[in-house]
C-alpha cells in the first residue's frame, strides 16, 4: 500500500441550475486571451445533448481513454508509444475548429461610431476572433442549451444513441438536466500517457494534473487522448492548456472559481486518499460495470488506523491527514455511496464525482399531478422511469442501472424523511430503512447536500505547508496595491484579475498578514 | 580557388555551424516557451492528414540519404563490395522517390497554408522567411538529382562534395574539392548552410525536441510541487495576451 492525496470534487446534480455562471468565472480568470477564446476549462452541457466538442463521448471515432486489448492488458485506446510516434505528424484522432466551434465578438464599435440621424440600423457584426472576418455563428460550447434545437440534434447525442433512440424530444416527453465539467484529474490519467514529451504530469501532493508550459512541444496528443476533451489547444502559442483545479487558489485555502462562485452552492472539494500501487490494477478490471466499485476500492477509510499509519509513514503531511478525515467527497462517494464518477468506462479513474438528479423523476410525478415528495410515489416512479435513468447509467456508470437506482432511491428517502421532519409529522423509520440507512445518517446527508455550508463543503487541506506564505504574494494577483509597505508588492501588470467578490477584502487581508495563521479566509 | 570559394566554403560553414550550436542553446535557456511545433492541425485537418506525413517521411528518408552520401566515405561501401554503380543507382531511386514524396508533401502544406485564411493570418513573417529558404534547398536539392543524376547520366559527388562536407567537422575544410563542384551543388550546399544559420531562430527547432524517449519512460508522470516558482511577473506573461480581433491589433495593451 501506498498512500497518495488527491483532491477531488462532487457536484450535486439536482442543484445545477443551468446558469452557467461557473463557466463564465472560469474564463474570466483563466481563458481570457487570445488562442483559447474557444476553451472553456468548465462547461455546463445539457443533456441529453451533444456535449463540447460536439459527441466527445464517441470514443470509437475520437480514441480517448483506455481499453483492454485482447489478453487483457491495459493500453492507451489510441495505440501504444511506436504509433504515437508514428502519428505525430497528422494526429489522427484531434478535433478541430469545427468540432469545437469557431470563436467569435461583435463588431461593437460599428453600435457607437454609427452616424448620428443615420436610416440605417446599425447593427454588431458577429467577427471571427481566428480569422477577424465577418462569420455566420454555426455552433458553439453550448448551441443545445436547455435541448434548444434538439429536436434536429438530439439524436447524435452519443448516449442516446447508445440506448436506442428511446429517449423523446417531443416536449411533453423530454427530460433534461444539466451536467458542468471540469477535467477529472484522474487517477490514471491518459492525457499524462499519450504526452510524447512528458511534459504532463500528476502532482505527488493533491494529484492535480497540469501541463508544464516550458516543456510542451504542441505534439497534441494529450487533446486527443483525453475522453473527456478537457486538454485543449492553445492554437496562437502551439501548447496544451487545461484545468488547473484553480490550484494557485487551493494553495491559500481558496475554493476553486467555479466551486466558489457556483450559484446553485453544487460543488464540493476536498481530499480522497488512494493506494498508488492498486490503480492499475483497479483500471484493469474487465467487466465495465466493475470498474465504478474498483475505483472505489482503491479509495482510502482516512479513518481506518492502519491507513493513518501508513499515510504519515508516505510523507503525507498531518494537517493533510485531517483534512481528509474531514473530506466531503470522500463521505458523498463512499459513505453515503451517493456521488458516481462519469464514465467510468474511460477506464481514467476520474475524479470529480457526480450525485446523479432526482429532478427528472419528480419533475415528472408533479407534472402528472402526483406527490413528488411522497416515498411510495417517488420509489414506484424511480422504477418505471426507465429512460432517464438508463441515460444516467450510462453517464455514470457504464450503463448498469443498479447502482443509479441505489442513489436516487437515497436521495428520494432523503427528501419524503426531511418532508415529514419539516411538517412536524412522527418520523418513519421505516423510509430510511428502506434505503439501508438510519435517521441519523439520513439527516447528515441532509445537512450536507442541503444546507451545504460553505466550510462543509469546502474543505482545503491548510498551508501548503512551508511554501504557502511566500505564496501568498504571488497569488495570480489583483492589480489593486496596499501601501502599507511601499514598493514591497505592488501591482503585478496584467496578470489575470480575480473574480471573486471578496477578493478586495481577501487580498488586502492576504498582503496584511504576518503568516498564513491570520486569514480567516472562510469567510 | 577565389577568396569568394574561401569565403563561402571555408568560413561560412563555420558561421552556420557556431550558430546553429550557440543559437540552440541560447533559443533554449530563453525560449522554451516558445520551442514548439506550432501545429495548425486546429484549423485544418483534412489536407495536413496526408500532406504533413508524406513531408515528414519523405524528408526523413532524404536525411538518411544525405548521411549515407555525405558522411559514409566511398571507400567504406566498396569495402563492402557494393560498386557505385550499383550504389549510384540505389541512390537515385531511393533518393527520387522520397524526394518526391517530400515535394508532395510540401505542395500541399504549402497550398494549404495561403488557401486557409486562419492558418495563412498564423503565419508569422519567421515562418514566411523560413519556408522561403527550406523551399530553396529543397528546389535545389531536387534539381541537383533531377539534372545531373537523371539528365546528365550522373555526377559523382561523393569523390568531391562529401569529402569537402567531411573536412569541415575536421577543421580542415577542403575547399578546392567544392569549388570543382558543378554550381548545382555549389547553391545545394549554400542555401542548405544558411537554412542552419537560421534553423535555431525558426520553428524549425521542433526537430530537436523530437520525443523518442516517449519508448521508454512511464506512462503517468509525477512530479512534486516546484516550491520555488518565479516571483510575480511585472509584465504581461506570454500566452496571457488579451484577445483582439486578428489582423487588427490596434491597441498595445
Ligand atoms: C523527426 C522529427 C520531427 C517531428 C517529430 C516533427 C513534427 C512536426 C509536427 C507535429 C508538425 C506540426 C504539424 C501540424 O500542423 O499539425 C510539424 C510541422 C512542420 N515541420 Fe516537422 N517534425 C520533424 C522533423 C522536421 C524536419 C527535419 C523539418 C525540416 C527541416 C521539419 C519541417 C516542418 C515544417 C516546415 C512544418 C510546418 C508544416 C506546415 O504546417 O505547413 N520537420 N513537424
Ligand atoms: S479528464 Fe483531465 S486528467 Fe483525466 S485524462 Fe482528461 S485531461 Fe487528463
Ligand atoms: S454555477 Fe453552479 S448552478 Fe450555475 S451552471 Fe455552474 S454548476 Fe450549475
Amino acid at each position: 500500500m501506498r498512500v497518495m492525496a488527491q483532491m477531488g470534487m462532487v457536484m450535486n446534480l439536482d442543484k445545477c441550475i443551468g446558469c452557467h455562471t461557473c463557466s463564465v468565472t472560469c474564463k474570466q480568470t483563466w481563458t481570457n486571451r487570445t488562442g483559447v477564446e474557444y476553451v472553456w476549462f468548465n462547461n455546463v452541457e445539457t443533456r441529453p445533448g451533444l456535449g463540447f466538442p460536439r459527441r466527445y463521448e464517441d470514443q470509437e471515432k475520437w480514441k480517448g481513454g483506455w481499453k483492454l486489448d485482447r489478453r487483457g492488458r491495459l493500453r492507451l485506446k489510441a495505440g501504444g508509444r511506436a504509433k504515437k510516434l508514428l502519428s505525430i505528424f497528422a494526429n489522427p484522432n484531434l478535433p478541430d475548429m469545427e468540432d469545437y466551434y469557431e470563436p467569435w465578438t461583435y463588431d461593437y464599435d460599428s453600435l457607437v461610431s454609427a452616424p448620428a440621424g443615420s436610416d440605417d440600423f446599425p447593427v454588431a457584426r458577429p467577427k471571427s476572433l481566428v480569422t477577424g472576418k465577418d462569420m455566420s455563428i454555426q455552433w458553439s460550447a453550448n448551441w443545445d442549451d436547455d435541448l434548444g434545437g434538439t429536436t434536429e440534434t438530439g439524436h447524435e447525442d452519443p448516449i442516446v444513441q447508445k440506448i436506442g433512440d428511446k429517449v423523446k424530444f417531443e416536449f411533453e416527453e423530454s427530460f433534461m438536466f444539466y451536467l458542468p465539467r471540469i477535467c477529472e484529474h484522474c487517477l490514471n490519467p491518459a492525457c499524462v500517457a499519450s504526452c510524447p514529451s512528458g511534459a504532463m504530469y500528476k502532482r505527488a501532493e493533491d494529484g492535480i494534473v497540469l501541463v508544464d508550459q516550458d516543456q510542451c512541444r504542441g505534439w497534441r496528443m494529450c487533446v486527443s487522448g483525453c475522453p473527456y476533451k478537457k486538454v485543449y489547444f492553445n492554437h496562437t502559442t502551439g501548447k496544451a492548456e487545461k484545468c488547473t483545479m484553480c490550484y494557485p487558489r487551493l494553495e491559500v485555502g481558496q475554493p476553486t472559481v467555479c466551486s466558489e462562485t457556483c450559484v446553485g452552492r453544487l460543488r464540493y472539494l476536498g481530499l480522497f486518499l488512494y493506494d498508488a500501487d492498486r490503480v492499475a490494477e483497479a483500471a484493469t478490471v474487465e467487466n465495465e460495470h466493475d470498474l465504478m466499485n474498483a475505483q472505489k476500492s482503491i479509495l482510502l477509510d482516512p479513518h481506518d488506523p492502519e491507513v493513518q499509519r501508513q499515510a504519515l509513514a508516505d510523507g503525507i503531511a498531518p494537517d493533510w491527514l485531517e483534512a481528509a478525515k474531514n473530506s466531503p467527497v470522500y463521505e458523498l462517494a463512499c459513505k453515503y455511496n451517493v456521488a458516481l464518477p462519469l464514465h467510468p468506462e474511460y477506464r481514467t479513474m476520474p475524479m470529480v464525482w457526480y450525485i446523479p438528479p432526482l429532478s427528472p423523476v419528480v419533475d415528472a410525478l408533479t407534472e402528472t399531478g402526483h406527490d413528488g415528495e411522497d416515498i411510495g410515489n417517488l420509489f414506484g416512479a424511480i422504477e418505471a422511469m426507465r429512460i432517464p435513468i438508463e441515460y444516467l447509467a450510462e453517464l455514470f456508470t457504464a450503463g448498469d442501472v443498479e447502482p443509479v437506482n441505489d442513489v436516487l432511491r437515497k436521495l428520494a428517502a432523503m427528501r419524503a424523511h426531511m418532508r415529514n421532519v419539516n411538517l412536524g409529522q412522527p418520523v418513519d423509520e421505516s423510509i430510511a430503512e428502506a434505503v439501508d440507512m438510519t435517521v441519523a445518517e439520513i439527516e447528515s446527508m441532509h445537512r450536507l447536500l442541503a444546507i451545504a455550508k460553505y466550510e462543509d463543503r469546502y474543505v482545503i487541506p491548510p498551508a501548503y505547508e512551508a511554501a504557502a506564505n511566500s505564496l501568498l504574494d504571488e497569488l495570480p494577483g489583483c492589480s489593486v496595491s496596499f501601501d502599507s509597505e511601499p514598493g514591497d508588492r505592488g501591482v503585478q501588470g496584467d496578470a489575470p484579475i480575480p473574480v471573486t467578490i471578496e477578493s478586495f477584502h481577501l487580498t488586502k487581508q492576504r498582503l496584511e498578514a504576518e503568516s498564513y495563521e491570520d486569514l480567516d479566509y472562510k469567510q | 580557388m577565389s577568396g569568394l570559394d574561401i569565403f563561402l566554403f571555408g568560413v561560412f560553414p563555420y558561421i552556420c555551424l557556431t550558430s546553429f550550436v550557440v543559437g540552440h542553446i541560447w533559443r533554449w535557456k530563453h525560449d522554451k516557451f516558445g520551442w514548439t511545433a506550432r501545429s495548425s492541425e486546429w484549423y485544418e485537418r483534412r489536407t495536413l492528414r496526408w500532406a504533413s506525413p508524406m513531408f515528414h517521411f519523405g524528408l526523413l528518408g532524404v536525411i538518411v540519404g544525405h548521411f549515407v552520401g555525405l558522411v559514409i566515405p566511398q571507400t567504406w561501401t566498396e569495402a563492402l563490395g557494393i560498386h557505385e554503380n550499383v550504389y549510384h543507382a540505389f541512390a537515385l531511386i531511393g533518393g527520387l522517390a522520397a524526394g518526391l514524396v517530400m515535394l508532395i508533401g510540401l505542395v500541399g502544406l504549402a497550398v494549404r497554408r495561403l488557401k486557409t485564411p486562419a492558418i495563412r493570418l498564423a503565419t508569422t513573417p519567421n515562418d514566411k522567411f523560413m519556408f522561403a529558404v527550406l523551399g530553396v534547398v529543397i528546389f535545389l536539392g531536387l534539381s541537383v538529382t533531377v539534372y545531373w543524376q537523371l539528365i546528365e547520366g550522373g555526377y559523382n559527388y561523393r569523390e568531391s562534395v562529401s569529402i569537402w562536407f567531411r573536412s569541415i567537422f575536421y577543421f580542415n575544410p577542403q575547399i578546392s574539392d567544392i569549388a570543382a563542384a558543378p554550381l548545382l551543388f555549389q547553391l545545394h550546399a549554400l542555401s542548405a548552410m544558411f537554412l542552419f544559420l537560421i534553423w535555431p531562430y525558426t520553428r524549425l527547432v521542433h526537430v530537436f525536441s523530437a520525443p523518442v524517449f516517449y519508448l521508454w519512460r512511464p506512462y503517468i508522470v509525477y512530479r512534486t510541487r516546484d516550491a520555488e516558482t518565479e516571483p510575480g511577473a511585472a509584465l504581461t506573461p506570454r500566452g496571457w495576451e488579451k484577445s483582439e480581433l486578428p489582423g487588427q491589433k490596434t491597441s498595445k495593451r
